[in-house]
């Protein structure tokens, strides 16, 4: 292949075989500009969650600088990420146990620590005053009686449980997220069910 | 020439030719004649696929009728870090339905990146009699009962290698499927198993099998077995410890040391989950003759890397997570002279500070100490140019050099600089380099260096790196070697790909993802190459229903004789002859 192609700014082969466009014409590549229709940003592997900042570089084109969790990067494979983390055994012995709280009709979910709760009566506590609500009594055969809430749980068979039933220990070892139930739909768990 | 060749029988020939095993060399001898060809592929016993949709099985099956292992590889190689998506492709089942028809004496089978089905891994087992190897590299599809049809059927099985794959719905209890009469295993990796396997009948199988040289644990099996397992198998070569964790008693510990001591022929260790540093003492009368180590698992804190690090003279593989620190790397470079290889992992790669002190300083040390490093995986948040230089003068014969700064785009720290120069000093003091994976600020210079002195350069990783085509031109045009070629995140578009168009033919594959290559350059590039499948992988739905010359979300192109495939999901489009006509 010819050895004269001179590049100072950009690439100059015009006598290569192949470019977009007809012969005779010289075509302007814009390329972001004409994406905008499409709802999705065209690069959307960056994460870009700060409302476009832009890059070092002068390029046109390049994506913003990536924060922690782009997709793929740190180059590592899922096998090793997930054996850093603790084994399912040791879930007890660790010091923290986050799960997600979500209340129907709230614009969006909370996050409580179980292991910072006795047992259900502080954990129900804490959920009236995180929500602002009230939950009624508890009762085996009944459920919560006397409010249109309901706290449930997901186990870890991917069942809607009523927060109550199980000994508080074995609660915590298979609850993964929380829920306030909210009218029928909670009245429903507390009746015989 | 001619006459001498016509005046061999085939049966010298061939015999000839059974001393040679690499395909480079036989393909070179299947080139010289005709005569020459027909025996060679007929004597031909090992075939390697890098590229499954490179060639169909049938097109092989007529070339090679009398193979006896195959070695096929289906998805590329950034799907390790998720960034192909789920169900691109990959699918074995084709390959082994021919092949059990056609290699009835089908003895070794090694798949990497591909998606095996119980179905597959049944169809294996009831179809090739004399079955001996299977190596599942990086393999996902399949569950613990397609093992249990191997386990039950293959009788002269050696090897069961599942090396990092990922197996379904786990159960232990497939591994007594292996009847009692079963003897010949020789090597058995389960690294990779998330669940229990069934301790008693896992300690029969290792006691009946006397030529066993390579049992690989997975972490379920906890520290309190690992003794019985050893002392049924004193022979053991390569060892995967599987938890090496337990309450301190000085009972276990003993009945543990006592069972590494008399493994005397231990040479490679790796697992070790969850360590307790109170159980390490007991590998120590072992590691001077260890040449393997693979700590990459192991939760051990530097000072206790250190004092094993320091007897293991003989290492010539190190991996290991960055908690060994600068600090574990000197004391690595001094004690460790017949180092090889080395691959740092990062404890906590999401973490925005860091949480050890492991930098480009370590990596300088051990250049200095071992003189024999020639493959290096480094992951660490900080580097410069000066040490990248000094790196790749104490290191000429490097022949694999992997360096990732964990914050894309991160310059040179104390110059603040792009790191062009260092990764330049490395690719032309390193002649022999092979692999090379680029990572912080980098601009078109950097690839200037590579195009001008990677000339041995088979494969490149590049994220995000580089400001304009030109870079990507001048890997293209100057890396004479390049087969595989992997990019992501870099502002490179239609120019330097339309450019070189042919050199796409020369290589196994190219890989770009958020990148800046239009819809309309791969058309363009589909109807050109008909020896290509340019495949426009894209999540947001059909190229067509956006403007040309918007980006392409992905792009896989790869040579092929086998045309577009069959097997493509809903989000990927195969660039052929018709395609323009088709989108238009």
């Amino acid at each position: 292949m010819e050895g004269v192609v001179t590049y100072e700014n950009d690439l100059n082969l015009k006598a290569t075989e192949l470019r977009l466009g007809l012969p005779g014409t010289e075509r302007n590549q814009e390329q972001a500009v004409s994406c905008a229709r499409n709802n999705k940003r065209p690069l959307p592997e960056t994460g870009d969650q700060n409302g476009g900042a832009k890059a070092k570089s002068d390029a046109p084109n390049t994506p913003p600088a990536p924060k922690a969790h782009t997709v793929g990067w740190p180059p590592i494979r899922s096998y090793r990420k997930n054996s850093l983390q603790q084994p399912k055994q040791t879930a007890a012995e660790s010091s923290v146990m986050y799960v997600k709280v979500s209340m129907d009709g709230a614009p969006y979910l909370r996050k409580i620590d179980l292991k910072v709760y006795q047992g259900y009566p502080e954990l129900l506590k804490a959920l009236e005053n995180m929500f602002k609500f009230t939950i009624g009594e508890y009762s085996e055969r009944e459920g919560y009686k006397g409010s249109e809430y309901a706290p449930t749980y997901e186990d870890k068979d991917g069942d809607w449980m009523l927060v109550g039933d199980v000994p508080w220990e074995m609660f915590m070892s298979s609850c993964k997220r929380l829920r306030i139930m909210k009218g029928s739909e909670a009245r429903g768990l507390g009746c015989g069910v | 020439m001619l006459r001498m060749a016509r005046s061999l029988p085939e049966e010298v020939l061939e015999h000839v030719f059974s001393f040679i095993h690499s395909d480079k060399d036989r393909n070179a001898i299947s080139m010289v004649c005709k005569s020459w060809y027909e025996i060679e592929r007929w004597c031909r016993r090992r075939i390697f696929v890098g590229n499954c949709y490179a060639v169909n099985p049938s097109m092989v099956i007529r070339r090679f009728p009398e193979v006896r292992s195959v070695e096929l590889k289906g998805k590329p190689h950034f799907a390790d870090f998720n960034l192909v998506p789920d169900g691109w492709g990959g699918y074995v089942y084709p390959w082994i339905a021919a092949m059990a028809n056609a290699y009835p004496w089908l003895e070794e089978i090694s798949l990497k990146r591909m998606v095996v089905t119980d179905e597959t891994l049944e169809l294996i087992a009831k179809s090739f009699k004399n079955f001996k190897v299977l190596v599942l590299s990086s393999c996902e599809g399949f569950s613990t009962d397609g093992l249990a049809a191997i386990a039950a059927n293959c009788r002269n099985l050696r090897q069961l290698d599942l090396r990092e794959s990922e197996v379904d719905d786990p159960s232990g209890h497939w591994l007594s499927h292996f009847p009692d009469s079963f003897t010949s295993l020789v090597s058995l990796n389960i690294s990779c198993l998330g669940s229990e396997v069934n301790f008693s009948a896992l300690e029969h199988l290792v006691g009946r099998c006397p030529n066993l040289r390579t049992l690989r644990l997975n972490r379920a099996v906890p520290l309190d077995r690992l003794a019985n397992i050893l002392r049924r198998a004193p022979q053991l070569v390569e060892l995967g410890a599987g938890t090496y964790s337990a309450e301190l008693r000085p009972d276990v510990f003993s009945s543990i040391a006592g069972a590494f001591s008399g493994c005397k022929e231990l040479k490679s260790l790796s697992g070790f989950w969850d360590v307790v540093p109170g159980y390490l003492p007991a590998i120590y009368p072992i590691c001077s003759s260890l040449t393997s180590l693979n700590l990459s698992y192991a939760t051990i804190q530097s000072p206790d890397l250190v004092k094993l690090v320091s007897q293991c003279q003989s290492l010539q593989r190190l991996w290991v997570l960055d908690y060994i620190e600068d600090i574990g790397l000197e004391a690595l470079a001094a004690f460790c002279k017949d180092l090889q290889e080395l691959r740092v992992f990062p404890s906590e790669p999401f973490a925005l500070e860091p949480n050890v002190s492991l930098t480009e300083q370590g990596l300088v040390s051990v250049s200095e100490g071992c003189l024999k490093l020639h493959s290096v995986l480094y992951f660490c948040r900080q580097m410069t140019n000066d040490a990248l230089v000094t790196i790749a003068r104490n290191c000429p014969k490097m022949t694999r050099f992997r360096l990732c700064i964990i914050e894309p785009r991160t310059p040179d720290y104390i110059t603040l600089q792009p790191l062009d120069d260092g990764f330049g000093a490395i690719v032309e003091h390193c002649k022999d380099l092979r692999r090379l994976s680029l990572s912080g600020l980098l601009t078109d210079r950097v690839f200037e260096y590579i195009g001008t002195h990677a000339k041995k350069l088979e494969m490149l990783s590049v994220a995000f790196a580089g400001d304009s085509d030109l870079g990507l031109h001048h890997v293209l045009y100057g890396c004479e070697n390049l087969r595989k070629l992997e990019i992501r995140d870099c502002p490179f578009g239609d120019k330097a790909l339309l450019a070189n168009a042919a050199k796409l033919e020369t290589m196994r594959s190219l890989w770009m993802s958020s990148c800046s290559v239009s819809f309309g350059a791969c058309k363009l590039l589909g109807q050109k190459m008909p020896r290509l499948n340019i495949e426009v992988i894209d999540e947001r739905g059909p190229p067509d229903s956006r403007p040309e010359s918007c980006p392409v979300e992905k792009l896989y192109i790869y040579r092929t004789l086998a045309g577009p495939r069959f097997d493509m999901p809903g989000f990927v489009w195969t660039m052929d002859e018709d395609s323009a006509l088709r989108f238009s």
